[in-house]
Parts: C-alpha cells; sequence; structure tokens
C-alpha cells in the first residue's frame, strides 16, 4: 500500500492556564486595551450569565443555557469580526452577540420568551438565537455564499457544540462551504458535553478538527479557554475567509463548568471530581493572572470593573421586567410579510373580535 | 395570461417562469442537484446556467438539508433562492428546514430578517417511478405557520402561480404535479404576470355539486365531471392550487349553491389537506350541506411501486362514484 494522502492537525494555545505565555503573543496581545477589552467582555458574559441563572430560579426568565466557563470562545472569536461579518449562533454565544451590539436587555429579552429580544438594534444581519442544534450551520454557508457572489470582503461566522458535530447539517454545511470555497468561519465549542454525553461518546474521532479533512477545507484546534489564541487564529480565518481563501474549521476546546441549562442537573452524570480541575483552566482566572503580570492589572481595576458589569446588567435585567409582554395578536405580525384572509379571521377571534 | 404565447407543457411554463423571474430579478438564483448544465433531470432548469452562468445557477454537492439551509442563509441576505429539491420523497429532509428555520425566520427575528424563498419539488405518483418518486407530501408542509403552499395544475397556472412565489416575501413550498409536467400543451404568453397565490380557480362551473381539488388529481377530477355530465349532473370543478393560505370563500360560496361536495387527493386520506376543506365546509356551509362530505384520496398505505400504483391512484370512475353517493341523498 502506499500513502497517497497524510494529514495532520495543530493546536495552538498562547496562554497558558497558570497565565504564562508559551506561545508567540500576536501584535493585538501587547496592548493593554486590547487585553482589557477582552476581559472586560468575559466579566460581563459572565455577569450576565449569574444574573440569568438567578432571574431563572425565581421564576423571572424561562430556560437558560449558561456559559460559564467557557467565555474564551464567543469573545474572542467576535473580537475577531468586523461589524458587517454575520454572526450565525448557537445558544452559548451571548458574549459574542455582546461584543457585536446585541443589548442585556435583549438578551433577557429572548431568554424570557420575547420574540423581541431577537431584533436587535445592533448587527441587523446576525442570525437569532438557534434552539435547534447544528441546523443552522448550513444557513451559514448561505449567508457566505450571498457575500462571495456580491464579492463583498465578509465573512459568516457559524458557532456550534461537539455534540451538534453529529449532525449530518453540519457535515453537510462544512462540505459545501468547501465546494464553493464560501467565506465561512466555522468553529466547535467543545465543551465537553451534549447534556450528559461526554465528547469521547460523540465520535471516535481524535479530534472534532479532523471533522474538516473529510469536506477539503482546513481545520484546527486551539485551547478554547485562551482567549488570545481564540482570538488570534479567528483573525486568521477570518481574513482568509474575507480575502477568498475559503471556509476553515476551529475546534475550540473548552468546558462546561455549569448544568447544560437551568432545566438540567449535571450531578446526575459526572461527579464534582471530574469538574473541579476545569475551574482551574477557565479563561477569566488565566488571562486575568497575565493582566497582572504583563500589565499591572489592580485589585482596584477589578473589582471598578466587577462592579461596573453587576450595574449595567442588573440596570438590563431592571429593563427586562418591566417590559410588559406583547399582546395576544402579535403573534400574528410576522407570520407572513401580509396577514392572508385566513388569518385574519383567527385572529379576530383570538382577540375577541367577531370571526 | 394564456392563450396569445406558445403552446408550452407544464415544466416548459416552470421553465419560462424561472427564466423570467431571473431576468426581471437578478436576486434570484436557482440551485439544486443538476439545477446547472444539465438543466435539471425534468429540464425545469434547462438553458438558466447557459443564460446565468454559475453563480446564478448552481449545482449543489447531494445535501438535502443544505439545499434548503443553503437557501435560507442567501434569502436572509437578500437573495431570491428557488431550491429544488429532485424529487418530494427526498424533502422529508428539508422539512427540519423549512418548519424549524424557513417558516419562522420573520416571526424570531420581529421582521429583522426574512425568508423569500421557494423551495420547489415535482411531486405525486402515476408516472411509474422507482420507490421515493411518487410521494404527496403537501398536507406536511400546509401545517406548519409561516409556510405557503402551492401546487399549480395547469401550465399557465404554473407559470403564474411560481413567478408570484418567488415574489412572495415570505417562503413557498411549491409542489409541481410530476404527472401533469407533460401530459398537456397549453399556449402561455410570458407577460410576467403572476397569479394571486391566495385564491382557488373555478375551472368549471355546475349547479348541482361541487369537486375539490389540487395538482395532478385535476386531471381526473375534470374528467369525471365529464363523466358526470354525460350522466346530466353538472358539476362545478375548483382547482384548489395554493393550499396555504386557502381560499375557503370560493369552495364555500360554491358549496352554498350546490350542496355537494366531494374533495379528491391522491395523498393518503388521514390528516390529508382534503380534511382540511372538509372541516371548513362542515364548520362555513353546515346549512348548505345536503349531504355528506365525501373524500377520495389515496391511501394510508406506503405508496406502492409501479405495477400497482394505479390502485392507489383515485381515478375518475371513483370520483364519479363518490358523486353518485352524494347526488343520491334528496
Ligand atoms: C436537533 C436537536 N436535537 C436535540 C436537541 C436537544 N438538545 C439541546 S442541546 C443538546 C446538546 C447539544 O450539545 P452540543 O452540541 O455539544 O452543545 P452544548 O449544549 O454542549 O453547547 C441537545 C441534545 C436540540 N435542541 N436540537
Amino acid at each position: 500500500m502506499t500513502t497517497i494522502a497524510e494529514f495532520s492537525i495543530g493546536s495552538t494555545r498562547i496562554l497558558d492556564p497558570s497565565g504564562a505565555v508559551v506561545g508567540d503573543l500576536p501584535d493585538f496581545a501587547s496592548d493593554r486595551d486590547e487585553l482589557v477589552a477582552l476581559y472586560r467582555a468575559m466579566v460581563l458574559t459572565r455577569a450576565f450569565d449569574a444574573k440569568a441563572i438567578a432571574l431563572q430560579r425565581t421564576g423571572r426568565l424561562g430556560t437558560y443555557a449558561s456559559s460559564l466557563g467557557q467565555e474564551a470562545v464567543p469573545v474572542g472569536l467576535a473580537a475577531a469580526m468586523r461589524p458587517d461579518d454575520v454572526l450565525v449562533p448557537s445558544f452559548r454565544e451571548h458574549g459574542a452577540q455582546l461584543w457585536r451590539g446585541v443589548t442585556l436587555e435583549e438578551l433577557f429579552l429572548f431568554w424570557g420568551g420575547d420574540e423581541r429580544g431577537n431584533d436587535f438594534a445592533g448587527p441587523r444581519e446576525d442570525f437569532p438565537t438557534c434552539v435547534p442544534v447544528g441546523t443552522h450551520a448550513p444557513h451559514a454557508v448561505g449567508v457566505a455564499l450571498a457575500m462571495k457572489l456580491r464579492q463583498e470582503p465578509r465573512a459568516a461566522v457559524c458557532v456550534f457544540g461537539d455534540g451538534a458535530t453529529s449532525k449530518g447539517d453540519v457535515l453537510e454545511a462544512l462540505n459545501m462551504a468547501g465546494v464553493w470555497q464560501a467565506p465561512a468561519v466555522f468553529v466547535v465549542n467543545n465543551n465537553g458535553w451534549a447534556i450528559s454525553v461526554p465528547r469521547a461518546r460523540q465520535t471516535a474521532a481524535e479530534t472534532l478538527a479532523q471533522k474538516a479533512i473529510g469536506a477539503g477545507i482546513p481545520g484546527e484546534q486551539i485551547d478554547g479557554n485562551d482567549v488570545i489564541a481564540m482570538r488570534h487564529v479567528a483573525d486568521r480565518a477570518l481574513a482568509r475567509a474575507r480575502s477568498g481563501g475559503g471556509p476553515t474549521l476551529i475546534e475550540a476546546v473548552t468546558y462546561r463548568l455549569s448544568d447544560h441549562t437551568t432545566a438540567d442537573d449535571a450531578s446526575r452524570y459526572r461527579e464534582d471530581t471530574d469538574v473541579s480541575p476545569h475551574w482551574k483552566q477557565e479563561p477569566l482566572v488565566r488571562l486575568r493572572t497575565y493582566l497582572t503580570a504583563a500589565h499591572g492589572w489592580t485589585k482596584a481595576d477589578e473589582e471598578a470593573l466587577l462592579r461596573a458589569c453587576d450595574d449595567a446588567v442588573d440596570a438590563a435585567a431592571e429593563t427586562y421586567l418591566a417590559t410588559p409582554p406583547m399582546p395576544p395578536d402579535a403573534m400574528f405580525a410576522h407570520t407572513f410579510a401580509e396577514l392572508p384572509a385566513d388569518l385574519e379571521a383567527q385572529k379576530a377571534a383570538l382577540t375577541g373580535g367577531d370571526e | 395570461m394564456s392563450g396569445t404565447g406558445a403552446e408550452i407543457s407544464l415544466v416548459g411554463a416552470v421553465n419560462l417562469a424561472l427564466k423570467r423571474a431571473m431576468a426581471d430579478d437578478p436576486a434570484v438564483l436557482v440551485l439544486g442537484e443538476d439545477v446547472g448544465i444539465d438543466g435539471g433531470v425534468f429540464r425545469a432548469t434547462e438553458g438558466l446556467w447557459q443564460l446565468y452562468g454559475e453563480t446564478r445557477v448552481l449545482d449543489t454537492p447531494l445535501a438535502e438539508v443544505s439545499i434548503a439551509g443553503v437557501a435560507i442563509g442567501l434569502a436572509a441576505q437578500g437573495f431570491r433562492p428557488v431550491a429544488e429539491i429532485q424529487f418530494t420523497g427526498f424533502a422529508y429532509p428539508c422539512v427540519d428546514q423549512m418548519i424549524n428555520h424557513a417558516s419562522r425566520l420573520r416571526t424570531r427575528t420581529q421582521g429583522r430578517l426574512t425568508c423569500p424563498m421557494v423551495l420547489r419539488s415535482p411531486g405525486g405518483g402515476g408516472i411509474r417511478a422507482i420507490e421515493h418518486h411518487s410521494e404527496s407530501p403537501e398536507a406536511i408542509f400546509a401545517h406548519m405557520p409561516g409556510l405557503r403552499v402551492v401546487m399549480p395544475s395547469s401550465p399557465a397556472r404554473a407559470y403564474g402561480l411560481l413567478l408570484s412565489a418567488i415574489r412572495d416575501p415570505d417562503p413557498v413550498v411549491f409542489i409541481e404535479p410530476t404527472r401533469l409536467y407533460r401530459a398537456a400543451r397549453e399556449a402561455v404568453a410570458d407577460t410576467g404576470e403572476g397569479l394571486p397565490l391566495d385564491t382557488c380557480f373555478v375551472l368549471r362551473e355546475g349547479r348541482d355539486l361541487t369537486l375539490v381539488s389540487w395538482g395532478a388529481m385535476l386531471k381526473e377530477t375534470l374528467e369525471a365531471a365529464d363523466l358526470l355530465s354525460d350522466q346530466g349532473i353538472a358539476a362545478e370543478v375548483i382547482d384548489v392550487a395554493t393550499l396555504k393560505p386557502l381560499d375557503e370563500k370560493t369552495i364555500l360560496d360554491s358549496v352554498a349553491r350546490t350542496g355537494r361536495v366531494v374533495v379528491v387527493q391522491e395523498a393518503p386520506i388521514t390528516c390529508g389537506y382534503g380534511a382540511e376543506i372538509a372541516a371548513r365546509v362542515a364548520t362555513g356551509a353546515l346549512t348548505s350541506l345536503l349531504a355528506p362530505i365525501q373524500r377520495v384520496a389515496g391511501c394510508d398505505t406506503v405508496m406502492p411501486y409501479p405495477r400497482t400504483e394505479e390502485h392507489y391512484m383515485p381515478s375518475a370512475a371513483r370520483i364519479v362514484a363518490a358523486a353518485n353517493r352524494v347526488m343520491a341523498y334528496t
């Protein structure tokens, strides 16, 4: 037998869990303000997360999917995006959405069960949160194809979980993006779990990045708790996509520190002893340690930031709680561009009018 | 609409509408398996690739989920994709995309993102095709809020309805009766005029009973009306054409005059679209009814292979028999 093709999967880490620099620092990472912005976004995401869970526990928010411990993936990714790129997210990308201009109020509205939360005042072309697992991957290919057809130097960015990589939709999308060299960047947010099913039970493949190989596109792994690596690798992939170089699959290895959602109890399928080592790897601590050592981040800086983030989140929660729900007939408002006559009757019946 | 143009088949009318829509609007794209140089397995997209090139006529990999899903992404970006699924038997993977995404993108985002796409596919049996090539899934799509479902039954209506489907700001599932693709020709003028997507067409007027059908079954339904006419029974024939939203008024008005109704569908009877029409008639025209509503339909069986499919497909004789049953009530 002769070998006719060989493949390898690279992995990138720049900051290790102790906050030590173990790779080549990209340019942006020498700028204190840039790093603080990334740190702030992760802290804000975590503050939102805590508030969302608290509201859910007290019956004031619906089922919520936490991103605790995996904030570096969406934040690093969004930091690499330009405003006119399009985010096609799964349901744990609050950090990316906030960075891109979706407001805290909108996120609360969405998780509170109000469609207006998806009517982003900010990134108007970004897709709404996708609840079905992996079904949004082909949408990103369509968005990217649209950009390519219009010859725009833009890219679509799609995030999905490790479980999603088992879906045909995701594999189809990677394949199609490869065929068309669509300007799409796919990110596997590999947090180790698909509800109770561990990564090892999802696929026999050694990495998820290698799912790219079958599609003929580049795939690489990164330490997903290293926001610098995330942003750096995403920067590169996005630049390539925007300049006609085609799609990329990035596997960001992180860990889900929380329950799957507020409706889940992770203690049913994993031990605390399995989880606790991951607290030493998580993304906020490592960047904070580095900021302290390299850029003189102080306790006072930290306290001021925490307070500012908590205040912003609290204010947004108040606004959300004070927003009255939509009236019953609102459900008809956007079913079609123009309401067909046979639905007018249903609407009238619902609102107590005559049929 | 019809009358002054060349005589073309139903699939020719689909092709003509696609050409027209692409000429009128550069945002219209066609994608699907073999739609490019091959012109589609039924030639519905013939010549488009030569006219508009591979940036507007996209041969896709063999992946139905993504054909629908990619169309959603394109539509959200302002294109008007017309996605072809080669046979409706292979449109089932798209059900997820159409139901969970296409139909609700507008609602989910409160109108910020919309999905002006068409999913078109040849459907129905009677063409002696192999397994999975003869399915009638219209009720599955019609059940979903936010989708329009259209089934033309003549070249002129195929042309006008497809143009309107492509121009519609919301997703449309457009099922083309394969059996009628080349069954008849009709003069269709390429006027660029669409037909309304909320209107039933009265194909034949009659005072004694109302026959309601859509798609390929109009062929047998019209034949049955001829046979009934030989018996001295005047049947009104309605082509539903757009199943969702339903123009219930045209049907109810007709039943109000005739008092009798037979609904004809090729799809399996249980939970089929005929049940919807029967329910609407029972609700809206009960006091006009002189006889129970009859349904002539396919069976709740797997669509049989070609050697026995004729037993499954409603025939003109079965429609006449149902009509005679409703006429027997005095
Ligand atoms: C198509 C589909 N199947 C099942 C579910 C129920 N479900 C929600 S999240 C989830 C696990 C997803 O795991 P993964 O893709 O790894 O993402 P994570 O939740 O870990 O971020 C499942 C099975 C769903 N939402 N969609």
